[in-house]
């Protein structure tokens, strides 16, 4: 039987007014009064009417709303409703909320084939057409996952209610296992590689991503052992040696360098400054586990990852992002015996939100690209839910906008984690799965979504990439998962080893943790389904979510499950750990897959890269006569890579876990902080302190540099809010295009060598990375020309430092009128692919110069452990960064934060920028602007010693921004005025 | 300084509550012993609510907020446990609900009223002002407060009777009003659209609190957003620049006044 309920919002409906007014931005033909907002729950159960009638009670406040069951609620002068709800197949986390209070509320469990399924009904009045309504419904849904009817409301449907479709998923019945012939022509091997294994009815099952290569090892071996491969054999195979997996690139011999980027120069530099560190080296697990651990005290460890999630956001912003955060959270859980999450972090590279050019994947103009608005808006909800509902603060986060991100976006999502560095006094960051454990699943339940994730994301998108890909996370099954392991299993010390579910799911996890113990044997039956009809091979490599793996010894498993049980968390036993050798897959009591776990991890061959660099000059922009520098710096003010993000900020809770120091936003005028800084054991006043450095269009001159730059800035704005170079830890995302050309492996290889000598330069290790290639989009414009768009090579630097103690950091926004302000380190000529400069380059993209900023490691160190001195000290009042858009717009921030003026003369700056526009807008690194109260300046300047500092002016109670040029007033402005401008991005944004 | 005769406290937890530790921790250091217990530990052994003098539901996302925030927790509550609960309230107890916890006591009808989408339909963090207008045990000597907010369903809607009986009765516990935090930062005092700009409300002679904003969150110095500023000021203030911050942020009073109800 099927049943529909409708909660009606009574009296004033804040989600249908809203609606209402984006609905009328979408430029209709006609105009749209009134939107109500109405909740849908078709229950497809055989319940009784008084059950029905209880359920929806239990469904409904009755002070803020109404229900009626199966009839059409009364509802007048409204004339369509816009029904949007899920594809089949799709996560539906409201449904299961609901099947649950139902159980409970009614003590009536759920049968197997009974189910619930939301959707959301706006009712609709206005003079509207067709096609207003066919924008409408398009506005409000993803046809990728979701699905919508535009319905016009008839006597009939008055009188009867609406339709009642249920999206349930009913599978083809299918052979279970198939044996793939590899005895076949190379094009056919290539075939199955790049589109898939053919399944029975002919349809290619989506991509391998294996390349001709990989086929013919994998046919070698098979001839080897004189049998064909089964599909889940093949499949298997194609995940754990995918890109994503293996990190191909960077592990590979490349050039001269016999033992690969990542060997020679990212662990390379850690392994060496650690040596360097000795007994001040504090890495505990780095590299080698889901996260990368440092020393918080003696007591406690801290974790960080960033991961990227960026192929999903393009086709699913919302679902991508989501599972994006929720993912890099498990990414925590799955460190060592499990951390628990104390703060979240995030950056998003978009095309620019108002452009509207579209994009297609396919020839047909069938398959469109969703455009950068939209995307940024499904990302930024979707971190936005990720995180708020996780109960992790979301503290650190960045945007940067350029065209070349609009085929492809970048998602980085981090996780910042807390562990007691013993566990009942074994170190809690070693783990091993042993012989004889019980391989166990908790969380989600396995389905088709995210099915070929890993293979997709590492090949470029187009046409062939699949929908199945997308995932929807749940953080509530996630947080009773985290709170189960982290607060209570963990401690209990209930099992022997943990790892996350991510790129491959269980066949990617189990064989990961085989390696530990030397092997697995898997009863795939067992695993926990959402619905019936999966193939083996779906349910091996499904990247469902919200899932772990743990190895949990047989003595512990009543104990085990029970907690889990208690805890509304799904434990289930799929196999157990053996010291076989071999990976076995059986289903029914069938082998399905037997594979040695030496070839499966290692069978995958070195393959020789080759790099070869082509220089381009670019041409410098022409500087126009009659230039104002106060129009510019405005226009530096309001552009996206440097403007406040508050409308961002603000919708991200920052201060759940009750550990905020630096918050996202500072000061009076709501100033984005470059570093953020929290608290994470209440007992203690140490801190933990994040920021990042980022300089995407400085790979248009020098990866070199771009990379250097990145590690630099990075660091910096983390001493100048109060971090200790000494203990400061760094993490690397390359997120790369088109990498198996030659031009983009020779500016991999500059970036990476840069990254080696600043780390070592610093002394700052790398702990963790994540690398993602192949950022790259191919498809159609409008008129259906071909187009290919490549990001721009990306480095994201995060830093994780320990501050000693959080009373002493320092905020950038200027406090007190009549304090001096120094600029520390030097000014010089070096506006190459500045902000600044692409500003003057708008008509002509490539005229940005060549004089990129360079970094000098030993100066800057110098600067470095000089404001750490002085901070340590107590003299410095406020403190930022010098960064994109240059010294005038570091300035303007502090006057904004602190909604005070300031007077500052270029003349007195040090460095080789003579002219004016050199001196406000060039972004040479390794500079900090500083305040200091007056009394106070003498043992500033004793205590920062030998750097170069300038003393440039003073801040001022009048809220004028001075900028002079010796006695010729080159900017004077009001700081009210700037601050409109620094928020302008975000208020165009937040409508 | 726990001793046993410290008021003990249980913090309610599962299912997507999460701000169950800092709410502990701010009881811990008011002098309580605070308990953080999961919902079916607390369903399958029901007698343990004799132990505890305070009851508090945190803040968090129970259920996602499913169907609309707090329900689905209630549900729970109420169909396990209804006379525990009534018993518990019926004693001379304190509640609490902070933000989702006072969604899920609405929910209950432990207070009248109910909770509704921001008129912004958004998510909005930010700090608030707040006058004290009630007459409660955990509001002795406040006369105004800033705590942070987080919340997406936060205004309050309530019927006009009801109102003014409350009104009355001192069980319109906080309002939103523009202080120094909103001065601060420049903001409106309403941040959701509360009726009659009510933040937190009272009900069983004051003992039950249900509040939006979060003291916990506010129980130390540093959580202030002016804390930088506040700390150079008092800087200059002193003869010879050197201070002592202080420790505790505004929402601290809150569960210290809890506490001593117990052990005046």
């Amino acid at each position: 039987m099927i049943s529909r309920i409708y909660i009606v919002p009574k009296g004033e409906d804040s989600r249908g007014n809203i609606t209402k007014k984006s609905f009328n931005s979408l430029g209709l033909s006609g105009q749209v009064k009134e939107v109500l907002l109405v909740d849908s729950y078709i229950i497809s159960a055989s319940l009784a009417k008084p059950e029905l009638v209880k359920s929806a009670e239990l469904l409904v406040n009755k002070n803020l709303e109404n229900f009626s069951v199966n009839k059409m609620p009364k509802l007048s002068g409204f004339s369509y409703v816009i029904e949007i709800g899920f594809a089949p197949g799709v996560t539906d986390n409201v449904a299961k909320t609901v099947m649950e209070e139902i159980t409970d509320g009614l003590r009536r469990p759920f049968k197997k084939d009974e189910a619930v399924y939301t959707s959301k009904l706006f009712f609709i009045s206005g003079n509207l057409n067709q096609h207003d309504l066919e924008i409408i419904a398009l506005s409000l849904h993803n046809p990728l996952i979701e699905r919508s009817q535009i319905i016009k409301i008839t006597p009939k449907i008055k009188k009867e209610g609406l339709s009642k479709y249920i999206p349930k998923v009913v599978l083809p019945k299918q052979k279970d296992v198939v044996t793939v012939s590899l005895n076949v022509s190379d094009e056919e091997l290539i075939n199955i590689g790049k589109l898939g294994i053919k399944s029975p009815n002919g349809i290619r099952r989506g991509p391998l991503a294996l390349d001709l290569e990989s086929m013919k090892i994998i046919q070698d071996y098979f001839k080897k052992i004189k049998r064909e491969p089964t599909d889940i054999e093949l499949e298997s195979l194609a995940q754990t040696w995918s890109e994503h997996c293996k990190h191909t690139i960077f592990s590979n011999s490349i050039d001269e360098i016999k033992d690969g980027l990542y060997k020679t120069y990212i662990k390379g530099a850690t392994n060496l400054i650690r040596k360097q560190k000795g007994k001040d080296d504090f890495c505990l697990s780095v590299f080698s586990d889901n996260s990368g651990g440092i020393v918080f005290d003696k007591d406690y460890m801290v974790t960080h990852k960033v991961e990227t999630h960026n192929s999903p956001s393009a086709l699913d912003p919302f679902g991508g992002a989501i599972t994006g955060i929720v993912g890099v959270n498990r990414d925590t859980i799955g460190f060592g015996m499990g951390a628990k999450p104390i703060a979240n972090a995030y950056g998003f590279c978009f095309g620019f939100p108002d452009d509207e050019r579209l994009l297609f994947r396919d020839k047909n103009l069938a398959q469109k690209m969703l455009s950068p608005r939209r995307i940024m808006d499904g990302v930024i909800r979707g971190v936005n839910v990720g995180g708020n509902c996780s109960g992790i603060p979301t503290i650190s986060g960045f945007t940067r906008y350029d065209d070349r991100y609009r085929g492809k976006p970048l998602v980085f999502v981090g996780t910042v984690g807390l562990i007691p560095r013993k566990i009942n006094g074994k170190l809690s960051h070693e783990k091993c799965a042993q012989k004889g454990d019980y391989i166990v699943v908790i969380g989600g339940r396995v389905g088709a979504d995210g099915i070929h994730g890993a293979t997709f994301s590492s090949v470029v998108m187009d046409s062939s990439s699949p929908a199945t890909a997308v995932q929807i996370g749940d953080p509530i099954t996630q947080k009773k998962l985290s709170d189960a392991i982290v607060k209570e299993a963990r401690d209990r010390e209930l099992y022997s080893s943990i790892t996350d579910n991510g790129a491959g799911g269980i066949s990617c996890s189990v064989a990961e943790m085989a390696k530990e113990s030397g092997g697995a044997i898997v009863q795939l039956e067992k695993v926990p389904l959402k619905y019936p009809g999966l193939l083996p091979w779906q349910i091996w490599i499904s990247e469902s979510q919200e899932r772990m793996t743990l190895s949990v010894p047989k003595k512990n498993w009543k104990e085990f499950e029970k907690l889990m049980i208690s805890r509304g968390v799904e434990a289930t036993v799929i196999g157990e750990f053996t010291g076989s050798g071999d990976c076995v897959v059986k289903y029914h009591g069938k082998t399905i897959m037997h594979m040695p776990m030496d070839f499966l991890h290692n069978g995958l061959p070195e393959r020789h890269l080759v790099s070869e660099m082509t220089k381009a000059e670019n041409y410098s922009p022409i500087i126009p006569k009659n230039i104002s520098y106060e129009k510019i710096l405005e226009e530096l003010l309001g552009n996206g890579n440097i403007a406040g993000f508050d409308f961002i900020s603000k919708q991200y809770d920052h201060e759940v876990q009750a550990n905020s120091v630096i918050k996202p936003l500072s000061g009076r005028g709501w100033l984005n902080t470059d570093a953020q800084v929290i608290r994470p054991v209440p007992t203690s006043d140490k801190g933990v302190i994040l920021s990042i450095g980022i300089y995407p269009s400085y790979s248009d001159i020098s990866t070199y540099d771009m990379a250097g730059c990145a590690i630099d800035t990075a660091i910096r704005n983390a001493v100048a809010s109060g971090g200790v170079l000494s203990k400061l830890a760094i993490l690397d995302n390359f997120c790369w295009c088109s990498s198996y050309d030659k031009n983009r492996l020779a500016q991999l290889i500059d970036a990476v060598r840069a990254s080696y000598d600043y780390a070592v330069g610093y002394g700052t290790p790398f702990i963790s990375g994540k690398d993602s290639m192949f950022n790259d989009f191919r498809g159609y414009d409008e008129k259906g020309n071909q187009v290919s768009i490549s990001i721009p090579p990306t480095l994201l630097i995060s830093t994780i430092g320990i501050v000693p103690d959080i009373n002493k950091v320092v905020t950038p926004e200027f406090k007190i009128a009549g304090d001096v302000i120094y600029i520390l380190g030097e000014t010089n000529n070096e506006l190459g692919a500045s902000e600044y400069y692409k500003i003057l380059a708008k008509n002509n993209p490539d005229n940005i110069g060549n004089n990129i900023p360079k970094v000098d490691w030993k100066k800057n160190k110098k600067t470095y452990l000089a404001i750490e001195k002085a901070i340590q000290k107590g003299l410095i009042v406020s403190s930022i960064s010098v960064g994109s858009g240059g010294l005038a717009t570091s300035l303007a921030k502090s006057a904004i934060g602190g909604g005070l003026g300031c007077d500052v003369d270029l003349k007195k700056i040090k460095g080789d920028a003579k002219k004016v526009d050199e001196k406000l807008f060039s972004e040479s690194q390794g500079r900090i602007v500083v305040t200091v109260a007056k009394k106070d300046t003498k043992i500033f300047e004793k205590t920062v010693g030998g750097i170069t500092i300038s003393k440039i002016g003073t801040v001022s109670n009048n809220k004028k921004f001075v900028i002079k040029d010796g006695n010729k007033k080159i900017i004077n402005e009001d700081v009210e005025k700037l601050a409109k401008s620094y928020h302008s991005f975000s208020r165009k944004l937040s409508q | 300084m726990t001793t046993k005769n410290n008021p003990k406290v249980l913090v309610l937890s599962g299912y997507g509550i999460n701000c169950e530790e800092e709410t502990k921790l701010a009881f811990d250091r008011a002098g309580g012993e605070a308990d953080i217990v999961h919902i079916n530990d607390l369903i399958a052994n029901p007698k343990q609510f004799s132990k505890y003098q305070i009851l508090a539901f945190p803040g968090g996302f129970s259920y996602g907020d499913d169907t609309g925030s707090g329900k689905a927790f209630a549900n729970k509550m109420r169909n396990h446990l209804s006379k525990e609960l009534k018993e518990f309230v019926e004693r001379d107890t304190l509640i609490i609900g902070i933000c989702n916890g006072f969604q899920i006591i609405t929910n209950l009808g432990l207070l009248p009223g109910a909770l509704s989408h921001n008129t912004s339909a958004q998510y909005t963090v930010r700090w608030v002002d707040l006058k004290c207008t009630g007459k409660s045990p955990w509001l002795v000597g406040v006369k105004s407060l800033s705590l942070p907010i987080a919340h997406g369903e936060g205004r309050y809607i309530i019927e006009d009777e009801k109102y003014n009986e409350m009104k009355k009765n001192g069980e319109i516990a906080l309002t939103y009003t523009k202080g120094d935090i909103c001065k601060y930062q420049n903001l409106e005092a309403n941040p959701n659209g509360a009726m009659h700009d009510i933040a937190g409300v009272l009900s069983h002679e004051g003992r039950v609190l249900g509040l939006m904003p979060h003291p916990e969150r506010a129980q130390f110095f540093h959580h202030r957003p002016d804390w930088q500023l506040q700390k150079e000021v008092l800087k200059r203030k002193s003869s010879n620049g050197k201070i002592k911050l202080p420790i505790d942020g505004p929402g601290f009073v809150i569960f210290k006044n809890a506490i001593n109800y117990f052990n005046k």
